[in-house]
């Protein structure tokens, strides 16, 4: 049996000839390179007899056509004869094409972290932009009060805020037990049990609920807003917009903004009030302190300041979210991949900066001693 | 051209969403090497038809064999092996956004051929060339591309198994005059070069002109009319001569009688 493909034909005179067989299609192409680059072509002119190929398709053409290119490019001249019509007509149009592809440079490690913090720094200008932009629209609304839209800002309260309570209810009472319950095994031990009502007080209203409650509300809300906007942004609807003379500055953000800046502190409130139910019932099941005395060392333990301290974090972040999630959804570009894509990075940058701001917020109020 | 075997045969097709009838013992077949088309008006079932002859909707009742094989109530595993030997083109293009033109057009050989990266890219790019799209759009996402680019880099995917028989689903909707005959002379040629069998759903009707070889057309759910179109433009059938004999339909046919 000759060999599968293409074999050395024995025929003398001048030209070495070299016949094709077989079917030169897509399901063969991986044996079909392998026979064709292992193929030991004879010296000088090659004359190719092809009369014998029994199927051909643009994969098997494509195969040949670029071994005669190879041979054409060494300076040899190459003859094909025999190919049936039908071949000869596709093999002509696929020769006529070069399919060769140009490798893209790898972008070395340097260029690539050069770039990666260029393009950080660009989305740090941008969102600042974004910020600027977002004030001059509420500046122009208190001009022009007339602008506000109301109904948008209530069904963003509805979503981002009435419909966030079981979540964010559930999630602080339960964050109320665990730090009760850490507490209590340490405060057990010196007899200071009743001072779980300030580890709790403190902490619920300090710390844990408005960072809680920002952090649910990034992964709910600002997600939503990125991917509100963002596919609105796809389908053209935000350019629609423009046209007909609505600012989407005026309908999309301003009312998220407004709506969070409303219900983040009224959650957060809420969150306070079921963390401490919970770290109270737990002090009572683990310490025997009933809700009586636990009320009152929670009333003298815990500032006014205190809460106003959480609730005021509550509103920064609640601009933070807000921001961060409609910036995202205006910097999707064109397809639904893009959407998913910021929709992610909304949601780990709206975190991040609570986090980061929270953090801030510590150092700055301890050295104001409030 | 009409001496070819049979690739696709549809037979007592019976459709219904909920209480609407969409076809009603629809029966065609389509043979070897013919350019073939689905026509008629909005929402008379012609898509729909074209989602059961490629197995992604199954009729109530009927037959629908491609090739000779039995489609309706195919198991996933045998509708790989005849998806693998037709192409599809979508209405919208359906590629896949994350990807380049050329991946998107490389992804079905990197799924179903065992070849390396090299050969994959290159026969991808010559069918990018094929569908007549130039190399540099080979590299761009699909959102980067006009509405037309993107109905060939769509082709240039349905194409590039090398497939027997593609399904177009209205290849020129959305598409400029100039872009859509260009898209004709393009599917005309390679039916030609590649041997292609071609069934598309159409509205267009200088479409149906100038590369239909038959043409069926649909209409109170089943088929009013199916012949050349010269046949079809003698039809009694008052849709069939509403269809062609509208403003629209007169235009396409005078400018066709013009050529001649």
């Amino acid at each position: 049996m000759p060999l599968p493909f293409i074999h050395s034909s024995v025929a003398g005179s001048s030209h070495c000839a070299v016949a094709l067989n077989g079917a030169w299609v897509l399901s063969n192409a991986a044996e079909l390179q392998r026979a064709v680059a292992g193929f030991a072509w004879p010296p000088g002119a090659v004359r190719i007899e092809a009369g014998e190929l029994t199927g051909l398709d643009t994969a098997g053409a494509w195969v040949l056509a670029r071994a005669l290119r190879d041979l054409e490019a060494a300076g040899r001249p190459v003859e094909l004869s025999g190919l049936r019509p039908e071949f000869a007509a596709l093999f002509a149009m696929v020769r006529s094409k070069d399919a060769a592809v140009a490798k893209a440079r790898p972008i070395p490690w340097l260029e690539h972290m050069g770039r990666n913090f260029v393009g950080h720094l660009e989305q740090v200008v941008a969102m600042l932009a974004f910020t600027g932009e977002t004030a001059q629209a509420f500046l122009r609304l208190l001009r022009q009060p007339s602008r506000a839209r109301f109904l948008p800002l209530l069904h963003n309260i509805q979503l981002t805020g009435f419909e966030a309570l079981p979540i964010v209810g559930l999630l602080s009472f339960l964050m109320g037990v665990v730090v009760s319950y850490q507490g209590a095994d340490q405060l057990v031990r010196y007899g200071a049990n009743i001072f779980v009502a300030d580890l709790v007080g403190l902490s619920m209203l300090r710390e844990m609920g408005p960072l809680l409650t920002a952090i649910i509300v990034a992964g709910r809300s600002g997600s939503a807003f990125t991917a509100q906007i963002g596919t609105m942004k796809v389908t053209e609807e935000i350019d629609a917009m423009r046209t007909i003379g609505i600012a989407p500055m005026d309908l999309l953000v301003l009312p998220k903004l407004f709506a969070l800046a409303i219900a983040l502190p009224l959650l957060t409130v809420y969150a306070d009030i079921l963390g401490v139910l919970g770290g109270m019932m737990l002090a009572k099941v683990q310490l025997g302190i009933n809700f009586h005395d636990f009320l009152d060392r929670f009333d003298r333990a815990v500032s006014l300041s205190s809460f106003l301290v959480g609730i005021g974090k509550a509103l920064v972040f609640s601009m933070i979210v807000a921001l961060v999630g409609c910036f995202q959804g205006f910097r999707v570009e064109g397809s639904a991949d893009s959407v998913g894509r910021q929709t992610t990075v909304s949601v780990v940058q709206a975190i991040f900066l609570v986090i980061l701001v929270d953090a801030l917020f510590s150092i700055v109020f301890s050295r104001l001693k409030i | 051209m009409s001496a070819g075997p049979t690739v696709v045969e549809v037979k007592d097709i019976c459709t219904r969403f909920g209480d609407k009838v969409v076809h009603d013992h629809v029966s065609l077949s389509v043979r070897q090497g013919e350019i073939f088309a689905l026509a008629g008006s909005s929402g008379c079932g012609k898509s729909t038809l074209l989602r059961e002859m490629i197995a992604l909707q199954a009729p109530q009742s009927g037959s629908i064999r491609v090739f000779g094989e039995e489609v309706v109530g195919l198991d996933d595993e045998a509708a790989l092996a005849l998806r693998r030997r037709w192409g599809v083109m979508f209405e919208r293009g359906a590629l896949f956004s994350s990807l380049t033109v050329l991946e998107n057009v490389g992804l079905p050989l990197r799924e179903h051929a065992r070849l390396d990266e090299r050969l994959i890219d290159e026969l991808a790019m010559l069918k990018v060339q094929l569908a007549g799209l130039s190399p540099d759009a080979a590299s761009k996402y699909p959102n980067e591309l006009s509405g037309g680019m993107r109905k060939r880099a769509a082709l240039a995917r349905a194409l590039v198994l090398d497939p027997e028989l593609v399904f177009l689903d209205e290849p020129t909707a959305g598409l400029d005059p100039l872009s859509a005959s260009g898209f004709d002379e393009l599917v005309i040629g390679l039916r030609e070069s590649l041997g292609l069998t071609i069934l598309m759903v159409t509205h267009d009707l200088d479409l149906l002109w100038r590369a239909a070889d038959r043409v069926a057309v649909l209409g109170e759910n089943r088929v009013l009319g199916l012949g050349t179109m010269d046949e079809l433009s003698q039809s009694e059938h008052p849709l069939v001569r509403e269809y062609f004999y509208g403003p629209r339909g007169r235009a396409a046919w005078e400018q066709q009688w013009n050529q001649k």
